[in-house]
C-alpha cells in the first residue's frame, strides 16, 4: 500500500522539479511566436522596401552622398535662425504653461481615488486616451488651416499634445499617493477643498514640477518641426531650405536644433534632480 | 519638569536661497521675454477663424468612407513600417545598451562614451531622421523604416541599459567564482534576467512608432502621412476627417494589445 504512493509522491516531486520554461507547450507556443514575428518582419521589410540588400546596396553608400551635400553647413545664414528659433521655445514655454493650468482639474478627474463618481471618471480617461492619439503634426496641420500660417496654431497644437501627456501623468501620481493624511483630514472635518490643498497638494508638488519640465522637453523637440507644416517657429526655416535644395543651410538648421535640445535637455535635467 | 524644545529651523545657506532667487528670476524674465516677443496677429487670426470655421470644422467630422479601402491599405504601410523599424532597433540596441551599461565592463570611459552616443541619437528628431534619410534614398517607405530605426534605438539602448545595471549582480558574481567563462556568464546570468523587460520595452517602443510612422509621409517617407499630405493640399477636409478616424482606431488597437502582452510579459 505505502509503496505505490511514496512512488507517486516522488514522481509529483520529480515533475515539479522541472522548470517550467521546459514545459514543450510553452516552448512550442514560443517558437510559433517567434516565427510569427520573423514572417511579419519580413513581409514588413518586402512592403516597405527596407531589405538587408537595399541597406548595404543603397543605404549606406548613398550615405556619403548625403554628407557630401550636408557639409560643410553654411554658418553664413545663421543670423537668421535666432528669430524663429526664439519663437519656437516661446511656443513651448505657452503651450506647457497653458497645458499645465488645464491639467490641473482633468487630472484630478482622471484620478480614482479623487473622483468618486464613475461616469466623469470614464469620460474624463476616455477623452484624454483619445487626445493622445491624434499626431501633433496632424493636429498643426487642422490649425494651420483654421488660424492661418503662424504661432497660434503651433500653441494649440502643441498644448493638445503636452495636456494629453501630462494629466495621464499627474493623474497616476495622484492615484498613488498616500490616502492616510486624507482620511485623517476628513475625520477631523476637512472639506474637499481644504483635503486638496493641504493633504493632496504638497504630495504631488514635486513630481508636478519635474513631469512639467519633462514636458517642456517634448514640447520643444515638437515645436521644431511643427513649422514643418506652418506651424512657426524653426521648423518653417528648414522646409524652406529643404524645398529649395539648400542642403548646407537646411544643415545649419539641424545643427542648432540638435543643440538646443541637447541645451534643454540638460538644463531640465538638472532642475528636476534639484527637484526631487 | 520636561520641557518641549522645538528643533531649531533648519537655516537654508545663504547660496542656497540666492540659487532659489536666481530661477525665479529667470522663469520671470523668461516669461517677460516670451510674452513680449511672441507675435500673434489677433486681428488677421480671428478674421481666418470666422471665415473658416463652417469650411472646415463640419467636414472633418463628416468623414468621407468611400476613401476607407485606399485609407486603411496606407494604414497597413504605416504598421510595416512601424513595425519593421522598431524591430531592427529592438536588436540594434542590445549591442549598444550593453555598451551604455555601467556594470558591464570595466572601462568607465567607453560606458560614459556609449551614454553619450545614445543621448546624441535620442536628440535628433524622428522627422529630421526621415529628412536626412529621404536625401539618401529618395521618398519611399524604405527612408521612413530607417528614421524609425534609429529614432528608436536611441531610447531602446538607453533603456535596456538601464535594465541591465539594475540587474541582480549576485548570480554574475557567483558564476565568475565558479570559474564560468564571459560568455557563459552572459548568456546563462545575464540575459535571462534581462529578456522579459527587454521585450516589454522593445513593445511600448512599437506603439510609440506606430504615432511616429503616421506623421513620416508627411515629409515623404512613405505611410499614412503621404495622405494627409495630399488631403491637406486638395483641402479634401471630409478625408483628413476619415484618416484621423482610422488612426484613433488603429492607435488605440495597438495601445491596447500592446499594454495587454506587457502585462503578460513582465
Amino acid at each position: 500500500m505505502t509503496e505505490p504512493n511514496g512512488l507517486k509522491l516522488e514522481k509529483e516531486k520529480k515533475e515539479n522539479f522541472i522548470p517550467s520554461v521546459t514545459e514543450p507547450k510553452i516552448k512550442t507556443k514560443m517558437t510559433v511566436i517567434f516565427l510569427l514575428v520573423t514572417a511579419f518582419y519580413i513581409v514588413s521589410g518586402i512592403q516597405t522596401g527596407a531589405t538587408f540588400a537595399a541597406f548595404f546596396q543603397e543605404a549606406l553608400p548613398n550615405m556619403w552622398r548625403v554628407i557630401e551635400k550636408f557639409f560643410p553647413p553654411n554658418w553664413a545664414v545663421i543670423g537668421g535662425i535666432w528669430g524663429p528659433l526664439g519663437e519656437t521655445i516661446q511656443m513651448a514655454i505657452i503651450a506647457t504653461t497653458i497645458a499645465m493650468i488645464l491639467c490641473i482639474p482633468l487630472s484630478l478627474l482622471a484620478a480614482r481615488n479623487v473622483t468618486q463618481n464613475k461616469v466623469a471618471y470614464g469620460a474624463t480617461r476616455g477623452f484624454l486616451n483619445i487626445m493622445r492619439t491624434v499626431p501633433d503634426l496632424v493636429l498643426a496641420i487642422v490649425f494651420v488651416q483654421i488660424f492661418g500660417i503662424g504661432a497660434l496654431p503651433g500653441i494649440l497644437a502643441l498644448t493638445i499634445l503636452s495636456l494629453g501627456i501630462l494629466a495621464k501623468l499627474i493623474s497616476e501620481t495622484v492615484e498613488s499617493i498616500d490616502m492616510n493624511p486624507l482620511e485623517a483630514m476628513r475625520a477631523s472635518g476637512a472639506n474637499t477643498l481644504q483635503m486638496i490643498a493641504y493633504g493632496l497638494v504638497p504630495q504631488v508638488l514635486p513630481q508636478f514640477a519635474s513631469f512639467t519640465l519633462f514636458v517642456f522637453e517634448i514640447n520643444i523637440r515638437a515645436s521644431v518641426i511643427l513649422g514643418y507644416v506652418g506651424a512657426g517657429g524653426i521648423g518653417l526655416i528648414l522646409q524652406q531650405q529643404m524645398k529649395f535644395y539648400n542642403y548646407d543651410n537646411a544643415m545649419v538648421v539641424i545643427i542648432v536644433i540638435f543643440a538646443i535640445v541637447v541645451l534643454i535637455e540638460w538644463i531640465s535635467k538638472k532642475l528636476r534632480e534639484a527637484i526631487l | 519638569m520636561a520641557q518641549f524644545v522645538l528643533p531649531p529651523k533648519p537655516k537654508r545657506s545663504p547660496l542656497n536661497v540666492a540659487k532659489r532667487w536666481m530661477i525665479w528670476l529667470i522663469i520671470a524674465f523668461l516669461y517677460v521675454w516670451t510674452f513680449l516677443e511672441i507675435n500673434i496677429d489677433w486681428a488677421a487670426v480671428s478674421e481666418r477663424f470666422i471665415s473658416s470655421l463652417d469650411r472646415i470644422i463640419p467636414r472633418l467630422f463628416s468623414p468621407d468612407f468611400s476613401a476607407t479601402g485606399e485609407i486603411l491599405l496606407s494604414m497597413l504601410e504605416t504598421i510595416f513600417i512601424a513595425f519593421a523599424g522598431s524591430l531592427t532597433a529592438a536588436v540594434i540596441a542590445i549591442p549598444l545598451g550593453f555598451w551604455a551599461a555601467a556594470n558591464i565592463g570595466r572601462s568607465q570611459f567607453a560606458t560614459a562614451l556609449g551614454k553619450w552616443f545614445l543621448s546624441a541619437v535620442r536628440a535628433f528628431p524622428d522627422l529630421i531622421l526621415a529628412i536626412l534619410f529621404i536625401v539618401a534614398v529618395g521618398a519611399n517607405p524604405f527612408a521612413g523604416v530607417l528614421a524609425i530605426a534609429i529614432g528608436a534605438t536611441g531610447m531602446l539602448g538607453k533603456l535596456y541599459s538601464e535594465v541591465i545595471e539594475s540587474i541582480d549582480m549576485n548570480i554574475v558574481e557567483t558564476m565568475e567564482a565558479s570559474g564560468a567563462g564571459k560568455l557563459q556568464i552572459l548568456f546563462k546570468g545575464v540575459i535571462p534576467q534581462v529578456i522579459p523587460e527587454f521585450l516589454s520595452y522593445a513593445i511600448y517602443r512599437f506603439e510609440i512608432d506606430i504615432r511616429a510612422s503616421t506623421i513620416l509621409g508627411i515629409v515623404g517617407a512613405g505611410g499614412i502621412g503621404t495622405m494627409i499630405q495630399f488631403a491637406q493640399m486638395n483641402r479634401n477636409w471630409e478625408e483628413m476627417g476619415m484618416i484621423l478616424l482610422v488612426v484613433i482606431v488603429v492607435v488605440i488597437i495597438i495601445d491596447y494589445l500592446s499594454s495587454m502582452i506587457r502585462r503578460r510579459i513582465v
